[in-house]
């Protein structure tokens, strides 16, 4: 190999290395050096995190990451500047690697395969896969959906569980799907469906809206828990995951998170004052009093 | 960022890869593997093909049937009626959003006729896809049969024929032929717009697309399968309406084009 070529084989790899190098930065650095954070939000996650219109966002998450955000400045003695980005289930983990979010504070999941490429903050949310229904109708289980139609959400993990259930038991249910939340709900509430499945704060807030509230209820047992945590970049230097952590876990210390709860599950919220009405459960409880980063792998296992 | 097509071969139910790819699609349900991803693919690229034939076939019989109506003279009583049914038809449903058609067609129109409701999704969304698409080709068929000369229609009727016989052996033979270019691109869009049926639950490719890339997060190798396998299903199309142009052209007359289609 002549010398020349030799020195444009290095100097590419170390540029490669370089970009390399830069792109595994600490979100902290980063942060510290643009003064800027940026926040992935969702605009219809039910009480989590969602849109009040113009440009505004708000949810139990939402709130939860300003908390965290405002630490984090105590933490760099500067003032940060927030910026929203609206992310869906499609783009959120892309948006995350990329660097373009920075604290992902929608609804999602900490499974095990997204822990390949993203971290999660410890569970603040325990989300339970319920069932719900007309209220005059007499189902009160999973297993007197037989030969029933269930309506589930396209794109969801629901649809998932419920064939694998499906399979495991032996039942037999027609399963139809919405291309969304709302439409689901329209497929039980016009009489096309007989149940709907799916994760319970969809369930309520979806309740909740309903013209009459009263013709719903949520029944059964809990078909699957899933622990939704404000995802984050993997970091080199853990230190961004250690800080949020901190952050958040003194939220659990000190009865903020609790408070948070009742305030956005329980009482009036805006826009429109309604009320999602749902209970702390045991399993919310408990990933609040020991506080952990587990994937919904570990939960299963129980 | 890698890709990792090995995702198809995965099980739809556990963590397990099929060492067959098709576990159960070339088995007919003999229950040696559980389906793959691949499996669930073929079974919506199905679903796809099906809707988009079945709205084909209804589109192209009312749509030149209707466009062929709106050219008819308005001498007697019941042409009149006729030409104001196809106006109106071509109308409503070319200006309702086809999404919005087949919502109407899934939510609304089955409370006021309740024996659609039993209707299964499939021939509903095909309906609504093939009344939506038929308006457009009845106007690409009305503009077929104006393009023609005048003295085509005179020259039958002074020859004796008949209105029906003037259009069955003179016009429609020649405004068939003119219209094969845009009825080419319609027949590809009836494949995009296939893709509207996911949203009254026929599990077709787009369905499988969303759903798949939530379950296995692997987008981008879901979205890829499903786009090819979109390709593939318009180009076939495209290939085989520029067949039918070449088979049934007329050398050195209009619409000869040597070159294929739209």
């Amino acid at each position: 190999m002549k010398p020349s070529k030799l020195v444009q084989v290095i100097l590419f790899s170390t540029t490669l290395v370089g970009i390399v190098c830069a792109s595994q930065a600490g979100t902290m650095e980063k942060i510290a050096e643009t003064k800027t954070i940026t926040m992935g939000v969702r605009d219809s996650s039910g009480a989590l995190s969602y849109t009040l219109g113009d440009g505004k966002y708000t949810g139990f998450h939402v709130e939860i990451c300003k908390r965290v955000i405002a630490d984090l400045e105590k933490k760099l003695k500067t003032s940060l500047k927030v910026e929203y980005q609206p992310v869906t289930s499609q783009n959120r983990i892309p948006l995350v690697q990329n660097g373009t979010v920075d604290l992902e504070c929608g609804s999602t999941t900490n499974n095990a395969t997204r822990q390949k490429d993203v971290s999660f903050a410890v569970t603040t949310y325990v989300e339970e896969v319920r069932i719900a229904v007309k209220a005059d109708s007499n189902i009160t289980s999973i297993a007197q959906l037989v030969n029933k139609k269930v309506a589930t959400t396209t794109g969801t993990t629901s649809v998932q569980l419920l064939r694998k259930h499906e399979r495991a038991n032996g039942v037999n249910f027609e399963e139809i799907f919405g291309k969304d939340h709302a439409d689901s709900f329209l497929l039980l509430e016009s009489g096309r469906a007989d149940a709907f499945v799916m994760d319970g704060s969809i369930l309520a807030g979806n309740i909740a809206n309903a013209k009459n509230p009263k013709d719903f209820k949520i029944v059964g047992e809990v078909l699957s828990v899933e622990p939704i945590a404000i995802m984050m970049r993997k970091d080199a230097p853990a230190l961004f995951k250690t800080e949020v952590d901190n952050s958040i876990k003194a939220m659990m210390k000190d009865g903020t998170l609790a408070k948070m709860y009742k305030q956005w599950f329980q009482d009036p919220i805006p826009p429109k004052g309604n009320r999602v009405g749902l209970d702390l459960s045991d399993n919310t409880k408990n990933a609040w009093a020991n506080p952990n980063d587990k994937p919904a792998e570990d939960y299963v296992k129980k | 960022m890698s890709l990792d097509f090995q995702i198809f071969c995965k099980s739809t139910f556990d963590d397990t890869y099929s060492p067959r790819c098709f576990g159960e699609f070339f088995q007919f349900g003999q229950g040696t593997g559980d389906p793959t991803y691949l499996d669930w693919l073929l079974t919506a690229w199905g679903w796809t093909i099906a809707v988009s034939a079945l709205a084909l076939f209804i589109a192209l019989l009312i749509g030149i049937t209707i466009g062929t109506l709106r050219t008819i003279s308005n001498e007697t009583v019941l042409s009149k009626v006729l030409i104001f049914f196809s106006n109106a038809w071509v109308e409503l449903f070319r200006n309702i959003p086809v999404l919005v058609q087949v919502f109407l067609w899934y939510h609304v129109i089955p409370m006021l006729i309740p024996a659609l409701k039993n209707f299964p999704s499939f021939l509903l969304v095909s309906i609504a896809l093939g009344f939506f698409t038929s308006a457009r080709i009845a106007e690409q068929m009305k503009a077929g049969i104006f393009s023609l000369p005048k003295g085509q229609r005179m020259a039958a009727q002074s020859l004796g024929m008949t209105k029906v016989q003037t259009y069955r052996y003179v016009l429609l033979p020649m405004a068939m032929r003119i219209v094969i270019p845009p009825l080419t691109s319609e027949c590809m869009n009836i494949v995009k717009n296939s893709a509207v049926a996911f949203a009254v639950s026929v599990s077709e490719l787009t369905l499988f697309a969303m759903q798949t890339q939530e379950e296995t997060s692997k987008g981008i190798e879901m979205y890829l399968g499903v786009t090819a396998l979109y390709i593939v299903t318009a180009f076939t199309v495209n290939r085989v309406m520029a067949l039918i142009e070449r088979k049934t052209c007329i050398p050195g007359f209009i619409a000869t084009s040597s070159q294929g289609s739209h």
